[in-house]
């Protein structure tokens, strides 16, 4: 009984630790769910004379993935969003942050594109709009141009078939 | 001998073009500079989080870094570009988080620890205060203490 107490502060401590360790510090929640996504107009990778706009995605759920040539961790998420793209659930679009355009080209050649295009972000402004602080960021919008998810990190396909895909279907309703 | 003699030099003149490299493009403005500076040292880099952005060199700071020096350029105040800043990282981009219902446990929490701590320690004062009870000395014990010190007086008791 005298114990009693020690005990449970004891047990409330290493509770509070168990879950700090278990959480990712670098997992900073966006303030921009359930906020209209930032507009946006930027040339495309593949043919920079064309501009396309955030405002042409009203009325679909669509994707936002953030990559770039450099970013190690695109890599690994990579071979998910190519798989994606081919059963079709959601269109990809990508935002090629802060690249070389050869490099992002090439990037795409040799692993395989999923973008239904890509735009080039050549000095990251847009990627500050977006509250993007690593590659890869991943952005769920709705139809009404608003984002509704937001990954942080690579794509798993537990993420995508737990939570994206999920919330997809239910965007697309 | 020579290539090794040349190689070693080169090696240690990495770190010197590196520093060369990091330093931010030099500008004409003392003032401005000075106030991106100290907006930026209340700014947590999001990259490195244990770092300023006015510390750190990461791509992302020197890029928030440019923003903010363009919106103070472009006349905005302080407070405007915090704002813009939160309303895109929120608020852990801050190294002062805002007082306001979800960090009052953060704020105010060290202070109710403390009250805390301070109460039990008083009613653990009080509690043994009371139990040590003061026993008054008994005609007999005046006695003894009499004849003791009489002894000190004279001759240790054997």
């Amino acid at each position: 009984m005298k114990y009693l107490i020690p005990l449970v502060l004891f047990i409330g401590l290493v509770a509070f630790l168990a879950i700090g360790l278990n959480r990712d510090p670098h997992e900073v929640p966006s303030p921009l769910i359930n906020k209209a996504a930032p507009p946006f107009q930027l040339a495309q990778l593949h043919e920079p004379d064309k501009k396309f706009s955030a405002e042409e995605m009203r009325g679909k759920v669509w994707l936002l993935n953030v990559w770039a040539s450099w970013c190690v961790s695109c890599r690994e998420e990579h071979p998910v969003l190519v798989q994606l793209s081919r059963n079709g659930a959601v269109p990809i679009y990508g935002l090629n942050w802060k690249d070389q355009r050869e490099d992002a080209i090439a990037w795409l050649t040799e692993l395989g594109n999923p973008y239904v295009l890509s735009v080039s972000d050549l000095e990251g402004r847009v990627a500050i709009d977006y509250g993007v602080y690593g590659a890869p960021e991943t952005y769920l919008i709705d139809k009404n141009g608003v984002i509704r998810f937001k990954q942080i990190g690579p794509i798993d396909r537990d993420t995508l078939d737990k939570k994206i895909l999920p919330l997809v279907k239910e965007l697309n309703r | 001998m020579k290539k090794v003699l040349f190689t070693i030099i080169l090696a240690w003149s990495i770190p010197f073009f590196t520093v060369a490299q990091s330093n931010n493009p030099a500008n004409d403005d003392p003032v401005l500079d000075e106030r991106v500076r100290v907006l930026a040292q209340q700014l947590r880099c999001l990259v490195c989080q244990n770092e300023t952005l006015a510390d750190s060199q990461a791509m992302l700071a020197n890029d928030l870094k440019l923003q903010i020096r363009e919106q103070m350029k472009a006349g905005k105040s302080d407070q405007e570009i915090l704002a813009y800043l939160t309303a895109r990282y929120g608020d852990f981009v801050l190294y002062r988080p805002p007082v306001k219902r979800t960090t009052y446990l953060l704020w105010f929490g060290p202070f109710i620890l403390l009250g805390a701590g301070l109460f039990f320690l008083f009613r653990y004062i009080k509690t043994r205060r009371e139990q040590i009870q003061e026993e008054p000395l008994s005609a007999h014990d005046h006695q003894r203490v009499r004849e003791l010190l009489q002894s000190e007086s004279g001759k240790e008791p054997a």
